[in-house]
């Protein structure tokens, strides 16, 4: 597979001498949507912030592309990480700024672009996420489904090769949940974008996920990968009793 | 798709041809990306005016490749046609482009009405004038709350943790000890400075020790521990509440039923009052100190000689006034402290203004306090 934009080797995470996963290894392919799943507090934010260098593996390494992300120095970080995107779970705008400011920060800090060439950009970004109109609200005006939206767009702003995504549908309506699934495949089939989505909603999961990681907390390890509908019906019985604690909440849309 | 780098990419294209009599055929090609020059909407608007087009199709099946640059782009023309009740053909873009354009319109609902607009200065001077009011009664009940709960605290009923209180203690105590030790050390010294320079016009020097004596211990030593801590604690108390304000802890603690003036506000109160008369008298001790480094250096006194005078000139009811006096300092500096934390809006940058906001309110309660007590110290004699 020479198309994996993210591989994750061997990869063992651990808090002091707190083992929380061992010998992780998988790769994300170009375009795909990537689902890191599993339990609450079985390490999938863990898992995250060990792939955005937010928190050092205890072994094992991160690669974007052919590159190790793991061992590059400060400088080679940042640039990998600005091919990178992320919606955190709680959104983490910066609440000084309205909506627009917070979108258009990276793109005066890392583009060129004239102010009214980001603003465009801005607008638009805005648009997508379903926020136009919203440009000169501050963040705590909004409610935390509009916060989330938000935060996506402002992940979105610079176009990232990899968006990450840490809990898309926690504290949304499952309307609006479905409704940022149908964007985030939209993103990726209009703009190429390699997404990896961490959660544990099982309809988000089947709605998305091109391929899934199930991460078991108890064995700490990943013990089943493959597109999700093969998980849900041929999956070990862990994996299946995870999707089947979800059925009848939700048709899947696939 | 191909990504940065490509030199070889064409450069992002528009070409108008009419197609028919009232159709604009708009032809895209190279590559379209947000770096390079595009074409805009405006460019659009143009062609379909010098045309008198009253429909529009847009053909992209030259396009080599594209980012948001080229959704910004016919989200603008779309808009554009929107406006004019334009119909628009877009079969020749992309499927993906297709739809990630429908879920925009669909997401572009009616802006929500905008904000009022920003009033004009009569109007801003109007409003901050009438607010006054409104501030008053704040603060009335501010402080009316606060002795309610203090009430509760005295009688053992309030609702509090016993550790916090511990904490804050030990934060405004122990924690401020070495600043003040230093900070009045100083003054002690720039007193017994001045003191000397101005008494050895008059053959009277001898009498510095008196004045610095009586200087620290009426005032300077509650006034200057009174400073150190309003930067301190209270700029902390601020912050720190004005933080649980934007993590909604304040609003966890109201909906438990329980007061955060209460939880928040006393402890605090309580913490800095009790511990302003110990750092003060600590403090008379140390700008006396300082005093007396001075004194017996540059009048060749003997320390024992300089501290024996101090204790003559200084009574009991020159430390006792002073260690009221910094009581009340405490006071102020959490109710200032705790009441800008509490009033802060759920922002980040709120918590910086509470926290600047605090020290400067703190800081003018604490000098307009002290001019208060000059007066009625004055009138009865003390």
């Amino acid at each position: 597979m020479t198309d994996a934009i993210l591989t994750v080797r061997n990869l063992t995470m651990a808090f002091g001498d707190r083992v929380v996963m061992e010998g992780l290894d998988f790769q994300i392919r170009r375009g795909e949507i990537y689902v890191v799943m599993g339990g609450s507090g079985c390490g999938k934010s863990t898992l995250l912030r060990h792939m955005l260098g937010l928190q050092e593996p205890a072994a094992g390494e991160v690669l974007f592309g052919e590159e190790s992300f793991t061992r590059a120095g400060p400088a080679d970080r940042e640039r990998l990480l600005r091919r990178v995107g992320v919606l955190y779970q709680g959104s983490a705008l910066w609440t000084s700024m309205t909506l627009a400011e917070n979108v258009a920060l990276p793109l005066q800090q890392f583009t060129k672009l004239s102010a009214a060439r980001i603003q465009e950009v801005v607008e638009l970004k805005l648009a997508l996420v379903g926020l136009h109109g919203f440009e000169s609200f501050h963040p705590w005006e909004l409610s935390g489904g509009m916060q989330k939206r938000a935060g996506l767009a402002r992940a979105i702003a610079l176009d990232p090769e990899i968006l990450f995504i840490d809990e898309p549908s926690a504290s949304l309506d499952p309307p609006t949940g479905r409704r940022l699934d149908r964007l985030i495949r939209e993103l990726r089939d209009a703009l190429g974008t390699t997404v990896v989505v961490v959660t544990h909603d099982v309809a988000s999961i089947v709605g998305i996920a091109s391929r899934a990681l199930f991460l078991d907390g108890e064995a700490r390890r990943a013990i089943a990968e493959g597109p999700p509908a093969e998980l849900r019906d041929h999956g070990p019985d862990k994996v299946r009793a995870f999707f089947a604690g979800g059925r009848g909440l939700e048709p899947s849309p696939s | 798709m191909a990504r940065e780098g490509d030199q070889t990419e064409a450069l992002a294209a528009m070409e108008a041809s009419r197609e028919g009599d009232s159709t604009l055929l708009l032809r895209l090609r190279g590559t379209w990306r947000l770096a390079g020059t595009l074409p805009s909407a405006a460019d659009v608007t143009r062609e379909l005016e010098r045309a008198g087009a009253t429909a529009l199709r847009v053909d992209a099946s030259g396009i080599a490749g594209w980012d948001s640059g080229l959704v910004v782009f016919l989200f603008g023309v779309l808009e554009t046609c929107r406006a004019r009740g334009l119909p628009v053909d877009h079969e020749g873009l992309p499927p993906p482009l297709v739809r990630m354009l429908a879920l925009v319109q669909e997401a572009a609902l009616p802006p929500p009405s905008s904000q009022a607009p920003k009033p004009r200065w009569l109007e801003r001077l109007g409003r901050r004038a009438l607010g006054w009011r409104e501030r008053v009664r704040d603060v009335a009940s501010f402080v009316g709350e606060t002795t309610v709960a203090l009430g509760r605290f005295v009688t053992g009923r309030a609702r509090f943790r016993g550790q916090d209180l511990g904490l804050l203690l030990e934060g405004a105590g122990p924690g401020a000890l070495p600043i003040v030790a230093l900070v009045n050390f100083l003054v002690g010294i720039i007193l017994a400075f001045v003191g000397i320079t101005q008494l050895r016009r008059f053959g009277a020097e001898y009498y510095v020790a008196d004045i610095v004596g009586i200087a620290v211990a009426r005032d300077m030593a509650a006034l200057i521990t009174a400073i150190v801590l309003a930067g301190r604690s209270g700029a902390a108390y601020a912050a720190q509440i004005a933080t649980m304000k934007v993590t909604q802890e304040v609003d966890a603690l109201r909906t438990l039923g329980i007061s955060p003036v209460e939880f928040l506000v006393v402890p605090r109160l309580v913490a800095i009052t009790l511990m302003m008369p110990l750092l003060t008298l600590f403090a008379d001790l140390m700008g006396i100190l300082g005093g007396a480094a001075v004194g017996t250096t540059m009048m060749n006194q003997a320390v024992a000689s300089y501290l024996r005078q101090t204790a003559q000139s200084v009574t009991q009811g020159d430390i006792v006034g002073g260690l009221v006096k910094s009581a009340v300092y405490g006071a102020l500096i959490a109710l200032t402290g705790t009441a800008r934390g509490l009033e802060a809006e759920r922002s980040s940058e709120r918590v910086g203004e509470a926290a600047t906001k605090a020290v400067v309110t703190g800081v003018v309660a604490i000098i307009a306090a002290c001019g208060i007590f000059q007066y009625v110290f004055f009138l009865f004699g003390w």
